[in-house]
């Protein structure tokens, strides 16, 4: 076990590599010279390879790329050509919305989409199985935007329940956060919820239709032990995976439900980073997000030997 | 037998492709007619800013008084071309390098390998990147869609070959020393079709609501385009005051890319074998 944790964390190497390459070549490469971008029209040749040397692009681009990985590695992802700060603390002044974002989401979507998803293939065929797969067509095909205008025209507008927009820290107390929250988590939940309540339905039900489930019924085991341990725990592999490989989902959609609504999080600081053409920032926030999905897809690989015994490494 | 024999016996497509496929076909008429039925999608007119539907217009007007019907058909025009484009580069792209892959060894290991790289960085933010460097144009746009859809799709119909490689009838062509060309076309096509035309119907409206999404966060199409995304973008903080000018793009939005996804699904289910009862 330990062994295949190591030898998966040395397989997650390439790809990082390969996806940080991907950014630099997009974001470093493309755009030309950032010395050129920095001196302004009116520069002369010197002044031009000065700047080129302090921000050390007047090295090949391979001694550039590792330079940049290694400080990336230890926690520099380098300056905004805009405001000059490091972009890690630029990160992390935003990260506190996001996160409060992104962690009841998650805890949401997981909930819901077992519930569903199991109540679907229980009765499959039924009304409530065809409600559930009506909703997560729907759910994969709406946009993110639509689906907030929605809800606020619903909740907010008309009956006053919550907030248009805007985010309210921790520090405000938790009911004035959670209030501001509710519509914004709702939003991002929607496509994750249809494709995990998806893959739930269909695996659920070929788990259902085996024959220690019928056994455990004939023993007359409670509904709720069969569904536990006879169905979802023989369901869970394939729906482990789609939630980690559905993680890109949620990644671009926190730009825009932040859009959506006003919320000043990671999501904001790409969009804004790119009117102003800010690259360090969107290289960094770029990266980050590789860096989660890689990391949580890493578990997901490690999850299967809990989740199903006759996996062995 | 080949597949294409084995349709015909098959069942009927079901109402939700047709119900589909009216929606398009309705949007595309909408779109192809688009500059003889309805004015001219930029012109501004102040003085009729957010004219509620009906008064100004069939759908009213928007925050710079510019017709909202002219800019939803002008923006059909925009969302079904991209999501053409996209699904036709897509599906190039990832038939080449599948190709390239069950054909070379070698190539094999590192195309899948920077796949892998690309599907870590999600799909929003690998466009944002893209169009941030390349500017905005129809192309560019395209390119910086079709990209992020690689990954999928070229596992998919690599996946298909390698399988389809191995099957009885294509030993049999290839001791019996059929060309190339033959092979591809008789032998292995048949069965890698299907497969491809649902993922491509899948790209397309995953295209189209990638390209709303960049258009409403202001990255994508400029406002001289129309786009439906663009519009609920650039009328988002009109939405307590003039709600219609957000809900009615976005009602176009969803019924076409439902009606993609209605189609898809259709005929996954009815190019699938086994939901045929075995072939």
């Amino acid at each position: 076990m330990i062994r295949y944790a190591l030898w998966r964390l040395l397989m997650a190497i390439p790809v990082m590599l390969v996806a940080s390459s991907v950014i630099f070549v997009i974001l470093r490469v493309l755009p030309g010279d950032p010395a050129l971008m920095i001196a302004g029209e009116r520069a002369t040749e010197d002044e031009i390879a000065a700047i080129r040397e302090s921000l050390g692009t007047d090295r090949p681009l391979p001694v550039q790329y590792i330079e940049w990985l290694g400080a990336a590695l230890v926690g520099d992802l380098g300056q905004s050509t805009f405001s000059g700060q490091p972009v890690t603390r630029l990160i992390a002044q935003r990260l506190e919305p996001t996160l409060s974002l992104a962690l009841p989401t998650l805890a949401l979507s997981v909930l819901v989409s077992l519930a569903l998803g199991t109540l679907a293939a229980r009765r499959a065929g039924s009304l409530a199985d065809k409600v559930v797969t009506a909703f997560s067509v729907l759910g994969f095909s709406v946009p993110p935007f639509v689906v907030g205008y929605a809800l606020v025209a619903v909740f907010s507008l008309w009956l006053g329940w919550t907030p248009v927009q805007g985010y309210r820290p921790l520090s405000d107390g938790i009911a004035a956060w959670a209030t501001a929250l509710v519509l914004p988590v709702l939003t991002l939940s929607t496509g994750y919820v249809a494709l995990i309540t998806r893959v739930t339905r269909a695996s659920m039900v070929e788990a259902l239709s085996e024959d220690h489930v019928r056994t455990a019924r004939a023993k007359n085991l409670g509904e709720g032990a069969i569904l536990a341990r006879h169905g979802l725990r023989v369901a869970a592999v394939p729906i482990v995976t789609v939630a980690g490989i559905g993680l890109a989902l949620l990644l671009g959609g926190f730009v825009v439900t932040e859009t959506v609504f006003n919320i000043p999080g990671v999501g904001r600081l790409v969009v804004e980073a790119i009117a102003r053409r800010d690259y360090p920032v969107i290289q960094g926030v770029v990266l980050l997000s590789a860096g989660v999905y890689v990391m949580v897809n890493l578990l997901v690989d490690l999850s299967y030997t809990f989740l199903d015994p006759r996996i062995r490494y | 037998m080949s597949a294409v024999q084995i349709r015909w016996t098959g069942p009927q497509l079901p109402l939700s492709f047709w119900l589909g496929f009216a929606v398009l076909t309705v949007l595309a008429v909408l779109a192809v007619l688009a500059p003889w039925i309805a004015d001219n999608p930029n012109r501004l007119a102040p003085a009729q800013r957010l004219q509620p539907p009906g008064a100004g217009g069939l759908f009213g007007t928007d925050a710079f008084g510019r017709d909202l019907f002219a800019r939803m058909v002008h923006g059909a025009r925009t969302s079904l071309l991209i999501g053409l484009i996209v699904g036709g580069l897509t599906l190039a792209m990832a038939a080449a390098l599948a190709a390239l892959c069950v054909m070379v060894r070698a190539a094999d290991a590192i195309v899948m390998r920077v796949l892998d790289g690309l599907m870590a960085i999600p799909n929003i933010l690998l466009a944002i990147a893209l169009i941030s460097v390349t500017g905005v144009s129809l192309w560019t746009m395209a390119l910086a869609i079709a990209i992020p859809e690689l990954p999928a799709t070229t596992r998919l119909l690599r996946g298909v070959l390698l399988s389809t490689r191995t099957r009885g009838w294509v030993e049999a062509a290839r001791v019996s020393g059929c060309p190339p060309l033959r092979m591809a076309r008789r032998h292995l096509l048949p069965s890698v079709w299907p497969v491809a035309l649902v993922q491509t119907a899948f790209v397309c409206s995953s295209a189209i609501l990638i390209e709303a999404i960049l258009s409403f966060l202001g990255v994508g199409n400029p406002p001289n385009v129309p786009s439906w995304g663009g519009v609920i973008g650039e009328n988002r903080a009109q939405f307590q005051l003039a709600p219609w000018v957000i809900l009615i793009p976005s009602a176009f939005l969803t019924v076409t890319v439902i009606s993609i996804n209605l189609m898809g699904d259709a005929l996954r289910d009815w190019l699938d074998p086994r939901e045929r009862g075995g072939t």
